[in-house]
């Protein structure tokens, strides 16, 4: 298949060296070596292809980017080849005069993650002292005029403290605040039974979104990103297969989500061996799950795979062994009794949690 | 006391410049060669500006007023209804963020 429509977005992982040890960390289980990075005069060079291919949007991401040294330069790659930049940092190792120089190079946004509204929970989380980082990187990026948005991570840990995390983006200055209910993949996975909540907890943090949207009459964007355990209903993920977005990893892996390096067989190109037109409109990783012609019952005939475009591969890869199965969050997926299970067993309260210490495995670089 | 109040009423007016737009800070305006479209690019968002829309947001320069706009448009665009749906647009963007 080709004549694909251009993406819009890449995700650029600079680096999956990151300060923090978060155990639901969207970087593969297999990190890749500091050695074995993109320099930076290759990721000038990737951005000029992606700016020519179409993508109009970039996250400068990780791992940490911030421990890239030339972010400055790739920054200013991007912004030559038109490209829109968006930081996405854990906050730690941000200065007023790195700030400044990313600034300068075209940098127009900060994502920031917060794994907590409580300092010494957020960096129980985070496996590291970071909370007070993160408090005066948000005052550095409203200082410098940039928007900020925070990351939030959402989980049997913090689910609870809904009401006190909004408080906190809006006293950080922050215009959005994305709550993104934990998918679980590679470490989150792993991490599955510390880190899924219970559906009580859910529905009081969703009644909760409600209250606060309503409070904040659009003066903050909340962003509710649904957890696909509980819902019965598969996510539209990524808006489709090789359709909105591609990922390059900091080896210069090019992949259609940055979890699909998990599929076995999956083959993703690489930007130094080919160029990244070839890759979104001819590769094999990016056409194998395009469209529908790939999709088995239900989903082939299924009235909702213009919508959802059958949910996740990586999710229906790690909990079914086969990437083109229906995605198991799907209620009409023969597998979905395998999520049900799990989002339906009681779990321990919050308190449990706190006073037993949820016991995660976090996130550190392999012996590879 | 007479002379404040009538000095009040004076200041009244010039207290409220006209609007002269401008687009945001976290707001970048351009045009897309790939898609041959003009685009408002956000933080998480990219906005395709359909029709006239982007003509109308390359005046927004922070120099021009909305009555100057109108009267741009008025020119190149004869018998469209400038002055009524051009105001109309320049507010929703502005109660957006994207334009203050």
């Amino acid at each position: 298949m080709t004549g694909a429509p251009p993406p819009w977005a890449m995700l650029a992982e600079l680096t999956h060296g990151c300060p923090l040890h978060c155990p639901y960390c969207s970087n593969p289980l297999e990190l890749v070596r500091r050695s074995r990075e993109l320099t930076g005069e290759e990721w000038a060079e990737v951005l000029r292809q992606a700016g020519e291919l179409g993508v109009v949007h970039t996250h400068l991401s990780g791992g940490e980017p911030l421990l890239r040294t030339d972010l400055e330069t790739i920054t200013a790659a991007a912004e030559s080849a038109g490209i829109y930049t968006q930081l996405v940092t854990s906050g730690v190792g941000l200065t007023k005069a790195r700030l400044a120089a990313l600034v300068d190079a075209g940098l127009r946004g900060v994502q920031l993650s917060v794994q907590h509204s409580d300092p010494g929970a957020s960096d129980r989380i985070a496996g590291r002292r970071s909370f007070t980082a993160k408090e005066r990187a948000a005052a550095l990026v409203r200082d410098a005029g940039l928007p900020l948005g925070l990351n939030i991570v959402l989980h049997r840990d913090n689910l609870d403290a809904l009401d006190d995390l909004v408080e906190l983006g809006a006293s950080w200055g922050a215009q959005r605040i994305e709550l993104a209910n934990t998918q679980f993949y590679g470490w989150a996975l792993r991490n599955r039974t510390a880190l899924l909540p219970t559906r009580e907890q859910l529905a009081r943090a969703r009644d909760a979104v409600e209250r606060w949207r309503e409070r904040l009459d659009g003066s903050m964007d909340l962003v509710w990103v649904v957890p696909d355990y509980f819902d019965g209903v598969a996510k539209p993920c990524m808006g489709g297969w090789g359709a909105v977005s591609l990922t390059v990893a900091p080896d210069g892996t090019a992949l259609p989500c940055p979890a699909a390096a998990t599929i076995p067989g999956l083959d993703p190109p690489n930007v130094r061996d080919h160029r990244l037109d070839w890759i979104w409109n001819h590769s094999g990783a990016f056409n194998h799950y395009r469209g529908e012609t790939w999709m088995k019952d239900p989903c082939r005939s299924c009235a909702h795979r213009a919508e959802d475009f059958g949910g996740c591969r990586c999710q229906a890869y790690a909990l079914t062994g086969d990437a083109a199965a229906a995605d198991p969050a799907c209620g009409l997926s023969p597998h979905h009794g395998l999520i049900r299970a799990l989002a339906g067993a009681p779990g321990p309260g919050p308190d449990d949690t706190a006073a037993a210490g949820p016991g995660y495995v976090y996130r550190k670089p392999g012996r590879g | 006391m007479t002379a404040d109040t009538a000095k009040e009423a004076d200041t009244t007016p010039a207290a409220t410049p006209p609007w002269r737009p401008a687009l945001a800070p976290a707001v970048h305006f351009r045009h897309d060669r790939v898609r041959d479209a003009d685009l408002l690019v956000l933080p998480e968002r990219v906005v395709v500006l359909r029709g006239t829309a982007g003509e109308i947001l390359r005046l927004c320069d922070g120099i021009r007023d909305v009555d100057a706009i109108v009267a741009d448009l008025a020119g190149r665009f004869p018998g469209a209804p400038v002055a009524t749906e051009v105001p109309a647009f320049l507010g929703r963007l502005r109660r957006e963020g994207w334009l203050r």
